[in-house]
């Protein structure tokens, strides 16, 4: 069964966002990983990054495709997951937890309140899923 | 519409993931890609193959019909014994890599990638000399590979036959799970291991019976992904994307394969013509230093200038760095060339590396 925690942010291109003090910390969902399939490659900003939402950060690659990553937020990248250089199979394991993948400073809170809550993802996953 | 083999209801049950290979649609993977390759690599796996094709040559002039379709010997298979050989057509070009087997005196059965299995049949009929009865039996026949260390003896306990004295590429016809089938000594996956073809109306039964004996030794069902990095690591290229038409087998690394003394066949005078002349590129095997995706058609450079391309790659799970095959110039394929690799824009440096990137290690005793 697919998990989509209620205290996390969503957005329609599957990655999540988690509020941690000031900081956001993104990822891709369950739901992501699973359409992927095996994750085998992770490509992430470098620490310092100026991010815009909506664009690009980096790429993720599974043995049949390769998916663009979409910035939940603008603002700076504090830290990126190094441990997924190795084992980027994380992102398919524990999509929420180890398998995150960029820290950020937020440069403007709105976005994140723009940003879908578990329920209304978990609705546009069902109706993704659909078509 | 995609077709299906005869265990697609099995896969859904197994909850697999799918993906379209050649019109069909097959089990990509069940779980993980990872966590298969694995079971086949310490344990066993097993696998749906049936939509690969099946080619039956009869009659007095099968032989002979072999002999002049194929570039390896097929004169040195006695009954009950098959051979790893290539179609070719007049410019020497690969049309298709297949397995024949010597079923009786006067009887070949060919096994055919399911891509090229509707156009080989095709040719065959079109070049075949004298008039050999030839037969499509993909459709009755399905394909189960079961592969890995433990693929023998989790087999054993389904059949009266003695697999211990099955040499690799031989066959032997009896009773599996109750079924009759043939056993196949041979694989995809640089394992040891078997393949089983049995009537379509017995695969599920047949699967199951197999399924259960794998499991019972840690192993697993496996998807095309699976099969895909396992052969991969074993260097073993996949016709359509490591080779096809345009490429030669002296130029991919199958000179081992054609018999150029063994009189004429199709193809023969181009690839006489190349093996004097010298090939000018060659398929080798490329390990990256750095993380990033191979993919087919992705460029090879030297000193910043083109000298190839790669033909398919992936992570490898044994090794864990990202490995690939592709085309270089004669010239640079010597192991440990350095080379980089345009992984969209990225220039990843790689070396040459001499194939295949794993080797088993046969273990005794068990």
């Amino acid at each position: 069964m697919m998990e989509f925690p209620e205290d996390l942010r969503y957005t329609k291109e599957h990655e999540w966002l988690r509020t941690d003090g000031t900081d956001a910390v993104v990822g891709i969902t369950d739901f992501a990983q699973d359409a992927l399939g095996d994750v085998v490659f992770v490509e992430l900003p470098a620490v310092g990054a100026q991010l815009t939402c909506g664009q690009t950060f980096g790429v993720v690659e599974s043995n049949k495709t390769v998916s663009d990553l979409f910035a939940p937020v603008s603002g700076r990248v504090l830290a990126v997951n190094q441990v997924l250089r190795d084992e980027p199979e994380l992102v398919n394991q524990d999509p929420y937890g180890a398998g995150w993948m960029i820290r950020v400073a937020p440069g403007r809170r709105e976005e994140i309140d723009s940003l879908l809550d578990a329920a209304a993802y978990r609705a546009f996953v069902a109706s993704e899923q659909k078509t | 519409m995609a077709a299906h083999t005869p265990l697609y209801d099995a896969h859904r049950l197994l909850g697999a993931r799918w993906t379209g290979f050649a019109g069909w649609e097959m089990p990509l993977s069940y779980r993980s890609i990872a966590a298969e390759h694995r079971a086949v690599r310490e344990h066993c796996g097993l696998f749906d193959v049936s939509h690969m094709g099946e080619i039956e040559l009869s009659g007095p002039q099968a032989g002979a019909a072999c002999q002049a379709l194929m570039v390896n010997d097929v004169r040195r298979l006695g009954v009950g014994e098959g051979q790893y050989t290539l179609l070719c057509n007049d410019q020497g070009g690969v049309l298709d890599d297949l397995i024949v087997f010597r079923l009786d005196d006067q009887r070949y059965l060919l096994v055919v990638n399911a891509a090229n299995a509707t156009d080989d049949l095709a040719w065959i009929r079109e070049r075949a000399p004298g008039d050999p009865e030839i037969r499509d039996r993909s459709a009755e026949l399905a394909l189960l590979a079961l592969q890995g260390p433990d693929a023998e003896i989790a087999l054993r306990g389904l059949t009266p036959l003695d697999l211990t004295m099955l040499r690799p590429f031989a066959l032997m016809e009896g009773l599996v799970a109750g079924l009759p089938a043939v056993v196949c000594r041979t694989g995809y996956t640089g394992e040891d291991g078997f393949e089983l073809l049995v009537d379509a109306a017995a695969a599920r039964q047949l699967w199951d019976a197999v399924l259960e004996a794998a499991t019972r030794r840690d192993g697993l069902p496996c998807g095309l992904g699976a099969r895909d990095t396992l052969r991969l690591e074993a260097a073993l290229p996949l016709h359509g994307s490591d080779m096809d038409a345009s490429t030669t087998p002296l130029e991919a690394g199958l000179a081992w394969v054609v018999k150029l003394g063994k009189g004429d066949f199709v193809g023969r005078s181009a690839l006489v013509a190349q093996a004097e002349a010298g090939v000018e590129r060659r398929l080798v095997g490329i390990q990256l230093d750095e993380p990033g995706m191979p993919r087919h058609g992705y460029t090879l450079r030297r000193n910043g200038v083109t000298v190839g391309s790669i033909t398919s790659g992936t992570r490898s799970p044994t090794l864990g760095s990202f490995i690939g095959l592709g085309y270089v110039a004669a010239g640079m394929a010597a192991p440990g060339t350095p080379v980089e690799v345009d992984v969209r824009g990225r220039f990843l440096p790689a070396r040459i590396v001499a194939r295949p990137f794993y080797r088993r290690v046969k273990r005794e005793n068990r």
